[in-house]
């Protein structure tokens, strides 16, 4: 009886979520849907009559460019992530120092993300850390551009990401005996061996979470663009922002962010997808 | 399958400054059940772990029918493992897990199929083949990890506190099981237990570890009838442990040794000791009898007879533990067996005056005090 009651009150508290989520979240997507179905108003803002004249807006090589360049660099941030996350996330995860080690992989969140963004200005900035050291040791003989590139977009998406990738990476290391490894080699299992046939497939569902982590706020991001990227390196957040202020075509900047809305529902279908197939097998 | 047989040649080992393993010298013979006894951070599973090639030694030698093998990494030692907590992989099924060497060697999938079906026999399995790890209880998961190590064919199987995990009846069964195993595929196991009740009843040979060193190495029958110092009477079995001076020595086995809360009692030596030395006895409490009457006995100077009064009674069942007050105030315990509890004479109860009696060889010499 008890344990019911305590069941109901926990039930009322999801639906105090579930009309949040109303009303922050599904209220305001349905309206960017709306949005993009309705006409352009040039002060800004929209009318109330039909059209699909945002979508025509958007259909031209400049944005399939714009749209497969997020994709593209957000696959590579989102791989990238887990190639460091792994080794990162075994380390914490058999450490004596766990707790303190989650604690450094948390403390970036402390700060706002627009300094951290900023700071690497400072590191891969022409007089920037890097190519000041490299000058002044005489390897290089002038600046390296490091900035204003895809490559800085990456790696500055990298470094925002990254604890999304570990957290869910470390979860599902830590649920594993560390006793199954030696296991494998006593078994006659090669290091590379144990890391194929026994680690890996046992943080398959970790590897797709942190995936996804990384993806989703990958592919929509805006600042990291915006600050490191250059004119090349122009994403999705961008374009949504551009036309929204300057260009002031809001069913356009709406019918970009459907789009982009439809992209990653799919990705994140088929990554979930793809990892309970092998899961069955 | 014949098993090797195992030689630790003065080995050391340290853990930053402990002495985690000081000298030690052990000869495994090839087959044979062997146990290493001890209690926890006596550096037993250190040991099992050196054998298995997860730790290395600092100085001292591990050969394998007399060849060392502590250049060879674990995967290429032919010995196995079967780890406390089961170390199965949990992404895999129960036939996955015993396939898992053999697919490592590229066997075709007809001998897996035959072999990991054999051993699935093995250890009684063949309805759970297709379960997760995750829906086996944990005797079921002890024996497909045994199954799994016995794929691999080892000369040499390490057991690292297998049944510890599980409870006390499962624990019995599987204990009886390994036995059986080991008759079966008559390889060498090496036992590592703290428990005294599973190393005295499966084994062939036991080695009774404390602060890394070896106390005492011999069958079950040895290390419980003559224990070499009185952590190993204490740590084996129960015992009255009792110290005494010696007042007459009188033949080449028997000594009489006069106790303070106990009187003069007739003792067994197979140790030199001298006219006031003193001793520690230990006396077994399932080797003294207890009786409401005094014992008719003909020749008195081969028997020890004390008078007390029952201070406690636990009833056990399958046997009664009096703890006896005798007249000089020391505490003996004495185990009872019940042949047939109710038929018995009189109960002996709480309070109730009692004679106890036992053969000299029982009360043991097992150390004698350095002056």
């Amino acid at each position: 009886m008890k344990s019911s009651k305590l069941l109901k009150s926990f039930e009322s508290y999801g639906y105090v979520y579930l009309f949040w989520l109303i009303v922050f979240f599904l209220i305001p997507v349905l309206a960017i849907l709306t949005y993009s179905f309705l006409t352009r108003d040039f002060q800004g803002g929209v009318r109330l009559q039909f059209s699909l004249k945002g979508y025509r807006d958007i259909l031209n090589t400049t944005y399939l460019t714009v749209f497969l360049r997020t994709v593209f660099i957000s696959l590579i941030s989102s791989t990238l992530s887990i190639f460091v996350a792994i080794p990162v996330a075994y380390y914490i995860a058999y450490s004596r120092f766990k707790n303190f080690l989650l604690l450094l992989v948390i403390i970036p969140f402390w700060t706002n993300s627009l300094i951290r963004i900023y700071a690497w200005i400072f590191i891969l900035g022409n007089n920037g850390l890097i190519n000041q050291t490299l000058l002044r040791l005489g390897i290089i003989e002038s600046y390296i551009k490091f900035m204003y590139n895809n490559f800085a977009v990456v790696l500055v998406l990298l470094y925002t990401y990254l604890p999304f990738a570990i957290l869910p990476l470390y979860s599902s290391i830590e649920r594993l005996e560390k006793q199954i490894f030696e296991a494998a080699l006593d078994l006659g299992c090669t290091k590379r061996q144990v890391f194929f046939k026994v680690l890996l497939p046992n943080i398959k569902q970790g590897i797709i979470s942190a995936f996804v982590f990384v993806f989703i706020p990958a592919i929509g991001t805006y600042a990291v663009p915006e600050l490191v990227g250059g004119k090349s390196s122009r994403l999705i957040g961008n374009e949504i922002a551009r036309q929204l202020t300057t260009a002031k075509n809001w069913p356009a900047a709406a019918a970009i962010s459907s789009v982009l809305l439809v992209i990653t529902i799919v990705a994140v279908l088929i990554f979930m997808y793809g990892g309970e197939k092998r899961e069955t097998r | 399958m014949p098993g090797s047989s195992v030689t630790i040649r003065n080995v050391d080992k340290y853990y930053d400054d402990f002495h985690v393993l000081k000298n030690i010298d052990l000869e495994i013979k090839e087959n044979e059940f062997f146990s290493i006894l001890g209690p926890s951070g006596c550096g037993k599973t250190t040991l099992l772990r050196i054998i298995a090639g997860f730790e290395d030694v600092d100085s001292g030698d591990v050969l394998l029918d007399g060849k060392s093998i502590l250049q060879l990494p674990p995967n290429k030692r032919p010995v196995n493992t079967i780890f406390q907590n089961y170390a199965l992989f949990p992404h895999l099924t129960v036939y996955e897990n015993i396939a898992f060497p053999l697919r490592l060697k590229k066997f075709s999938e007809k001998e897996i199929e035959e072999k990991v079906g054999w051993l699935l026999n093995l250890v009684r399995l063949e309805e759970h083949a297709k379960k997760k790890p995750s829906q086996l209880s944990g005797g079921q998961k002890q024996r497909v990890s045994l199954a799994r190590a016995l794929a691999n064919e080892p000369k040499v199987l390490l057991l690292d506190e297998p049944v510890s995990a599980l409870d006390a009846k499962l624990r019995q069964e599987l204990l009886i099981e390994l036995d059986n195993l080991h008759d079966k595929v008559g390889i060498t196991f090496v036992y590592v237990t703290h428990d005294q009740s599973e190393a005295i009843s499966v084994s062939d040979h036991v080695a009774v570890m404390n602060n890394g060193v070896i106390v005492q190495y011999g069958t079950p029958y040895e290390i419980y009838e003559s224990p070499a110092n009185s952590f190993v009477a204490t740590f084996i079995g129960e015992s009255n442990l009792m110290k005494g001076e010696v007042t007459e020595v009188l033949s080449e086995s028997y000594v009489k040794v006069e106790f303070p809360t106990l009187g003069e009692i007739i003792c067994y030596r197979d140790k030199p000791v001298k006219e006031k030395d003193w001793v520690l006895v230990t006396l077994r409490p399932e080797k003294i009898r207890i009786t409401h009457s005094k014992p008719n006995i003909s020749d008195y100077s081969t028997t020890n007879i004390v008078h007390g009064v029952v201070d406690e009674t636990i009833y056990m069942g399958y046997q009664t533990k009096y703890f006896v007050r005798t007249d000089e105030g020391y505490i003996l315990k004495v185990y009872k067996q019940h042949v047939s509890y109710l038929l018995d004479e009189k109960i002996i109860q709480w309070k109730d005056e009692v004679f106890l009696y036992w053969n000299p060889d029982d009360s043991y010499i097992v150390e004698v005090e350095e002056d």
